[in-house]
């Protein structure tokens, strides 16, 4: 087998039906929406609907990321990943068939180019997001594993962050079925590649970082060291710190944990006035502000009182 | 199932080879040892010659392995992903060869409705995970593969990453060729960790031959000849052993 042949193997153009050789339902290619080293996503239609189908050389990865998708439908109300609709074989010619699998079709600008459309308040919103669905998937017993921007799509009208490509996805305690270098701990020399939910804590701090970071930028040795000048130089990045560096350090034992951090320097981020006064030396200014307001109307209020008595005195004496 | 150990040659180089047997024939002559040949192509920023390709994919091809060529700069993503790309296929080839036993006469994953063959996909990735391996990586440094090396060490340093994430076992070995005496030199023996490696590369003599197959050769004789993929499955081994004469 050679790799580097593998991406162009798929060339379905607009209109071309595949049909299932167990399941018989018959699905027409509306247009590419994406090709990787495991397979070709297309946008499909089936009784005029709009589905996801990917389909693979390998069968095994097919059948691979079917059982992850399988059993994303056991864990309770959990929206990560695409639901799965079916599964089967193209009989292409008599001597090939290729395994493909349709899931729902999760329509969306990716990460990236929501926040540059939306602006940057979205990114914690959608981290919030982002978190609180790595919790479900990691009390189910997996980890994502290959999380990048690439891989997440804000969908629906009221924006939601979905994951769409779950190739990476991982039992606890194996070892990493898939990452891409940016995100991945290993690469930065700050933990192992085992499926673990710090591992994707790490890839989850890496995306909110690459959010400010347009480019990627290639690790220069010092490990640590330089992912945390990234985050102190810069403005947004720096408001976050405090969740960006322990989720970096492997400290946060949780996704709920980081999320809880995450949502408390958003608090902090969104009192009113807030912005570039940081809460400590807000405190006392405002002491300062108000007890002076507060004598001097004392003052004037005793003074009128006492006038008033006087003026008082003065006529009961004349 | 209980595992038994998969053994594997990572060659590393940038092309062909010009000295001794036909490094085609050797990798083939790994394969039927029982242990898969994998090739990585280290390109500069040119591409290599249409000869020293085709001998890649068809070293890896005779091997039973993988093969890919790349830019030097993608080597450690690449590095991982062969091998466990080559050990992926392996462990299916042994697991079909098991369906074979109980469905019959020539049926294998395929032939399976998608619904069961998840199972089967199970087996695969539980075997991948706890199966024993041995990696034995022969590193071509030739004259013109010299300012490569520290990209190639980087390389072996995220293989073992990646590798001891596992649950099964790693042992990892490094060979160099051409050698200051011989076709082969041996820079390093079995051990679990490829972090001993740091300061071996430096002191490396590069020459101008390429002796691809006389280094694979040798290389063979260098696994532990006890276990072979033949036990992988000692469930049904006698069965399996008939089957595969």
């Amino acid at each position: 087998m050679t790799m580097s042949t593998m991406k162009s193997q798929f060339n379905l153009q607009k209109g071309a039906i595949i049909n299932g050789k167990w399941h018989h339902k018959q699905y027409r290619i509306e247009k590419e929406l994406g090709a990787g080293a495991n397979g070709v996503v297309y946008l499909a239609t089936y009784l005029e609907q709009l589905v996801a189908l990917k389909i693979s050389e390998n069968g095994y990865t097919v059948t691979s990321e079917v059982n992850v998708l399988k059993s994303f439908t056991k864990v309770q109300g959990s929206t990560l990943g695409p639901s799965l609709l079916d599964v089967d074989d193209w009989q292409f010619s008599s001597s090939t068939m290729y395994s493909f699998y349709v899931m729902e079709y999760i329509h969306g600008p990716d990460l990236h180019s929501f926040i540059k459309q939306k602006g940057e308040a979205w990114i914690p919103v959608l981290m919030l997001q982002l978190l609180s669905d790595l919790e479900e998937l990691h009390k189910a017993g997996w980890v994502f594993g290959d999380l990048k921007p690439e891989n997440l799509i804000v969908t629906g009208r009221a924006p939601r962050i979905r994951c769409i490509d779950v190739g990476g996805t991982t039992l606890k305690g194996r070892a990493i079925k898939e990452f891409t270098e940016f995100y991945d701990r290993g690469y930065w020399g700050l933990g192992s590649r085992k499926a673990e939910p710090t591992y994707d804590l790490f890839s989850s701090a890496m995306v909110f970082i690459h959010c400010a970071y347009p480019s990627r930028f290639s690790k220069d040795g010092r490990g640590l060291e330089q992912l945390m000048d990234r985050v102190k130089k810069h403005k947004i990045l720096k408001t976050y710190e405090g969740v960006l560096i322990p989720a970096l350090q492997g400290r946060f034992k949780t996704a709920e944990d980081m999320r809880q951090a995450l949502l408390a320097c958003s608090y902090k981020q969104n009192r009113p006035k807030g912005t570039g006064v940081s809460p400590p030396s807000r405190q006392p200014s405002r002491k300062t502000k108000g007890k002076p307001n507060g004598k001097t109307g004392a003052i004037v209020l005793i003074l009128f009182i006492g006038c008033i008595y006087f003026f008082y005195l003065y006529s009961q004496m004349v | 199932m209980k595992t038994g150990t998969l053994k594997q040659i990572l060659l590393i180089t940038d092309g062909c080879s010009n000295v001794g047997e036909d490094p085609i024939a050797m990798s083939a002559l790994a394969k039927e040892q029982g242990v898969s040949v994998n090739v990585i192509g280290v390109m500069e920023n040119d591409v290599i010659d249409e000869k020293g390709m085709q001998e890649i994919e068809s070293i890896a091809l005779s091997g039973g392995g993988v093969s890919q060529v790349v830019y030097a700069r993608q080597l450690s993503h690449t590095v991982q992903m062969v091998t466990r790309q080559a050990m992926t296929q392996t462990l299916q080839g042994v697991v079909n060869r098991e369906l074979t036993q109980i469905l019959g006469n020539k049926q294998t994953i395929e032939d399976l409705p998608p619904e069961q063959r998840g199972e089967v996909m199970e087996v695969v990735d539980e075997l991948g995970e706890t199966v024993e391996m041995e990696v034995l990586i022969l590193v071509d440094t030739s004259a013109s593969m010299k300012h490569k090396l520290p990209t190639v060490k980087e390389a072996l340093f995220d293989l073992s990453l990646s590798l001891n994430a596992r649950m099964g076992k790693n042992k990892f070995s490094l060979f160099v060729f051409p050698g200051k005496k011989n076709d082969v030199e041996k820079l390093l023996d079995w051990t679990p960790k490829l972090e001993s490696l740091t300061s071996v590369f430096a002191k490396l003599s590069t020459g101008g031959i390429t002796p691809t197959g006389p280094a694979l050769r040798e290389a063979i004789t260098y696994f532990e000849k006890k276990r072979s993929l033949r036990n992988l499955i000692s469930r049904n081994d006698d069965e399996y052993y008939e089957e595969s004469i």
